[in-house]
């Protein structure tokens, strides 16, 4: 019986303690302009064209400033308060695309586009230093070689300044 | 009257066109050059021609004939006369105009040149030309028309027509609405005309590549011709920018000066591919390689050019939709495809004419370090076109809007950029054709060694940021490698020739301005990437409300709130005005007055920052909200923006490079005997 009564002062206490966390949690904490920028900067408004929330000076998005103060007043942080521009407004909010279905096309083409590029470049460099055929004369502007165990500036200039 | 007598001159400046380019082709053709000249004057008559027609829409936009639609959109009683003639480009109509007049100037200059050597381009120059300026002369004739007027029917509606609809009488509403108040900014009154300056002579270059793929005179002919236009193309383009962001700096009020906007993109991605073709030019003059690839380069920039255009003017980054219901965007997106497919067709029908001449001898010489360059600027291109097409492709996809914003082109470009500052410290010590590892080390050790004091030294005063310290040490880098570049030389010269260093370092520039120009546009880049290390890294920002008396601080500076008013203005603004006060460490410093002006005719605001700028930093106030009876006070958002001013500084030693590339010799003819005697001349060029 003893026991009985512990725990359910236990559990007693433990409900009110519960509550009065709850209670803490949700009474509204002072939000400072500096916290609502740091989120805004990372939405864009989701009415004007590439405007980032922060700096956009619409009525609009002055009231979507005050509802990122409200949700961080009430403990969101900024990953939930993102999420929750997205679901109510739409992806373009978000300062970048988030990385799923075709959205990953803008973040795999670039680098797959350079590499490609840059492996042209090699095989274009390994094309190019193949012996050269008798029949190739160059015929444009050549320029002298630089002898490598020479300074080839030193080279190039004073050959300059002896034709000036 | 003076509307129609405008667009009546557009009508014959496209009848022209026409006929120019059917006179180039029959007498290219045809073999019959009086049908050529023909042609020739045809184009020179569109410049005066496309000028009636512009002083007649600036005589109406001066004298308020609002009667005229486009007038009344971007002019009204209160705007001063400067702004009246400058809303020519103020406006989506008035802008093709503006497009066209100077499409003509720079079609007439080219004209204007001595064509005695190259008489075979003459005809397709003109073609190139006269297609271009013709199709946005289709534009504005038959879809933006800026003559047209505004006309009240019987039913009570107002129309807008060129021609009196049947029944209607002619409607002036009295006053305009205005010039958009984001556009009345000095800024903003050069720099379009400078984007398009730059765009429309990037034209001309073009169209001798094309003349060249059509008459097969394909050897460096038509690269040495353009070399000139091509810089002045870049120049104009570059001012553009720098304009462009510092427009954005000072009127936009979020203490940035480019926000990756795909306008701003739009403007950039031409700039990029000319940049690269500036540098892959040389290639083919030193070493006649590249042909295939300078070509493609010129094409890409002139597809890009009206991509720009397009972007801006077909409202598709609105939305897809919008673009589909526009007329002019599937004109537009119809004429990219047809002249992108043409050029790219001739090019490879000419291919086997284009093969190299030579052959590339080692990875490290310069040619090797260009085409790197080339890749890297390519890679920016990349990034930049997918970033500001993407949004597109996928709502016509999946119907869902995304935004590609800063966060991705600079983590995209970052490093990108960071190697095009490498190689421009590498590059320049690097030899044409044979250069070793062993060679281009005993070049860069000593400029090596001094650049790393910098870094060592930040490193001392507390930077933390590694992307900072990799920043600063390219900077100083470049500077040590083109500094040392400058020193040799003039040292060489004073050696040989017993002249001063001054003299030395003053004749070495005037010998070879390409080469050295190049150089402190690269100096320019330097100081330009500093202040883009001090914004990007190390700006900090802090937003308050406070009442009169009371202060906010930032990074050691306080800013204290003094007064503010309300007044209205003379040209129709109610302007609202803050007097703050501005010291560090207890020392006053400076009084600003950031202020909010509301455009009341055309209910917009406009956020004029009070800015405290030193060569250290910019200390830059925004007035972001006020309630002047309350107690409350006002809202400030002050940022501290280190550096920034190396990036002003740095786009005029840019420029100034640029004119020391692009200035022309005594005689070109003159001169270019004068190269070719040399016979090797290029070889100590760039």
């Amino acid at each position: 019986m003893k026991k009985l009564a512990l725990l359910v002062a236990f559990l007693g206490l433990s409900i009110l303690a519960t509550v009065t966390v709850q209670a803490q949690d949700s009474t509204p904490r002072p939000v400072t302009d500096d916290e609502v920028n740091a989120v805004a900067r990372q939405l864009y408004c989701p009415v004007c064209e590439n405007i980032p929330l922060d700096v956009c000076p619409t009525q609009a998005c002055s009231e979507w400033r005050d509802l990122i103060r409200l949700k961080l007043s009430q403990g969101w942080n900024a990953d939930q308060i993102k999420i929750y521009f997205a679901q109510q407004y739409g992806d373009r909010v978000l300062a970048e695309p988030p990385a799923r279905g075709l959205n990953w096309l803008v973040y795999v083409l670039p680098p797959i586009a350079i590499l490609a590029g840059a492996y042209i470049l090699f095989r274009a460099f390994k094309a190019w230093q193949q012996p050269v055929t008798q029949t190739t004369t160059p015929s444009s502007p050549e320029v002298p070689d630089s002898s490598p165990e020479q300074d080839p500036y030193v080279t190039r200039l004073e050959e300059e300044l002896k034709k000036r | 009257m003076v509307a129609n007598f405008g667009y009546g001159a557009l009508v014959i400046t496209f009848l022209i066109a026409i006929y120019g380019v059917f006179a180039a082709v029959y007498g290219a053709t045809k073999n019959k050059p009086a049908w050529v000249d023909s042609a020739r004057l045809a184009m020179l008559l569109t410049f005066p021609l496309i000028l009636l027609s512009a002083l007649s829409l600036i005589y109406l936009l001066v004298n308020g004939h609002y009667e005229v639609e486009f007038v009344s959109s971007v002019t009204s009683s209160s705007m001063p006369l400067y702004l009246r003639v400058t809303a020519l480009w103020g406006g989506q109509a008035g802008s093709l105009v503006f497009w066209a007049l100077l499409m003509s100037a720079f079609a007439t200059a080219v004209t204007l040149r001595k064509w005695d050597r190259d008489r075979e381009f003459l005809p397709w120059v003109i073609v190139v030309s006269m297609i271009t300026l013709g199709f946005f002369l289709v534009l504005i004739i038959f879809f933006e028309n800026p003559f047209n007027r505004l006309w009240a029917t019987s039913s009570g509606s107002v129309v807008q027509a060129m021609f009196q609809p049947a029944g209607s009488r002619l409607f002036n509403p009295g006053d305009g609405r205005g010039l958009n108040p984001l556009l009345r900014h000095p800024g903003m009154i050069i720099h379009p005309p400078m984007l398009y300056l730059g765009f429309v002579s990037f034209v001309i270059p073009f169209a001798f590549a094309i003349a060249a793929l059509v008459t097969g005179r394909t050897d460096d002919r038509w690269i040495r011709l353009t070399r000139r236009w091509t810089l002045v193309a870049w120049l104009f383009l570059s001012l553009g920018l720098i304009l462009g962001a510092r427009w954005a700096y000072d009127v936009l009020g979020w203490g940035g000066y480019w926000g990756w906007d795909p306008v701003e993109i739009a403007a950039f991605m031409p700039w990029l591919t000319g940049t690269a073709f500036l540098h892959s030019v040389m290639i083919q003059e030193k070493r006649g390689m590249l042909k295939h690839w300078n070509m493609v380069l010129i094409i890409l920039t002139y597809a890009l050019v009206i991509f720009g255009t397009f972007l801006t003017r077909s409202g598709v980054l609105s939305s897809v939709h919008a673009f589909a219901q526009s007329a002019i965007g599937p004109l537009f997106f119809g004429f990219i495809g047809i002249t992108f497919v043409t050029s790219l067709s001739l090019l490879l029908w000419r291919w086997d004419s284009l093969k190299s001449e030579t052959q590339m001898t080692s990875l490290l010489s310069r040619e090797a370090l260009f085409l790197l360059n080339n890749l890297l600027f390519m890679g920016i291109l990349i990034v930049c076109f997918w970033g500001v097409i993407f949004p597109l492709i996928s709502e016509l996809v999946t119907g869902q809007k995304v935004t590609v914003g800063p966060p991705f082109y600079e983590r995209a470009t970052g490093p990108l950029f960071a190697g095009l500052l490498l190689l421009m410290g590498v590059a320049p010590l690097a030899a044409w054709r044979h250069s070793t590892a062993k060679t281009l080390g005993r070049a860069m050790w000593k400029p090596f060694i001094v650049s790393l004091l910098v870094p060592a030294v930040a490193l001392v005063l507390g930077v933390r940021s590694w992307a900072a310290l990799l920043g600063f040490w390219l900077a100083a880098f470049v500077v040590a490698v083109t500094l040392y570049e400058f020193w040799r030389g003039a040292m060489a010269r004073h050696r040989k020739s017993g002249e001063n260093f001054f003299t030395a370092l003053f004749n070495l520039v005037g010998r070879n301005r390409r080469r050295y120009g190049g150089y402190v546009i690269h100096l320019g880049v330097v100081l330009m990437s500093l202040g883009i290390i001090g914004i990007e890294l190390f700006q900090t920002q802090t937003q308050g409300t406070i009442q009169k008396g009371q202060s906010l601080t930032l990074d050691g500076y306080t800013m204290t709130f003094k007064d503010l008013a309300e007044f209205n203005t003379n040209d129709g603004r109610l302007v609202t005005r803050a007097v703050v006060d501005v010291s560090k460490n207890g020392k006053f410093l400076a009084e600003l007055h950031p202020r909010r002006d509301y455009y009341i005719e055309s209910q917009q605001p406009m956020t004029i920052p009070g800015l405290r700028s030193t060569m250290e930093d910019d200390f830059y106030v925004i007035l972001v909200d006020w309630q002047p009876i309350s107690t409350v006070g006002a809202t400030f958002k002050i940022y501290h923006n280190p550096l920034v001013n190396w990036l002003w500084l740095g786009g005029f030693v840019f420029i100034f490079g640029t004119l020391i590339a692009a200035w022309p010799d005594k005689d070109p003819e003159e001169s270019r005997q004068r190269v070719s005697r040399r016979g090797y001349a290029g070889a100590t060029g760039d």
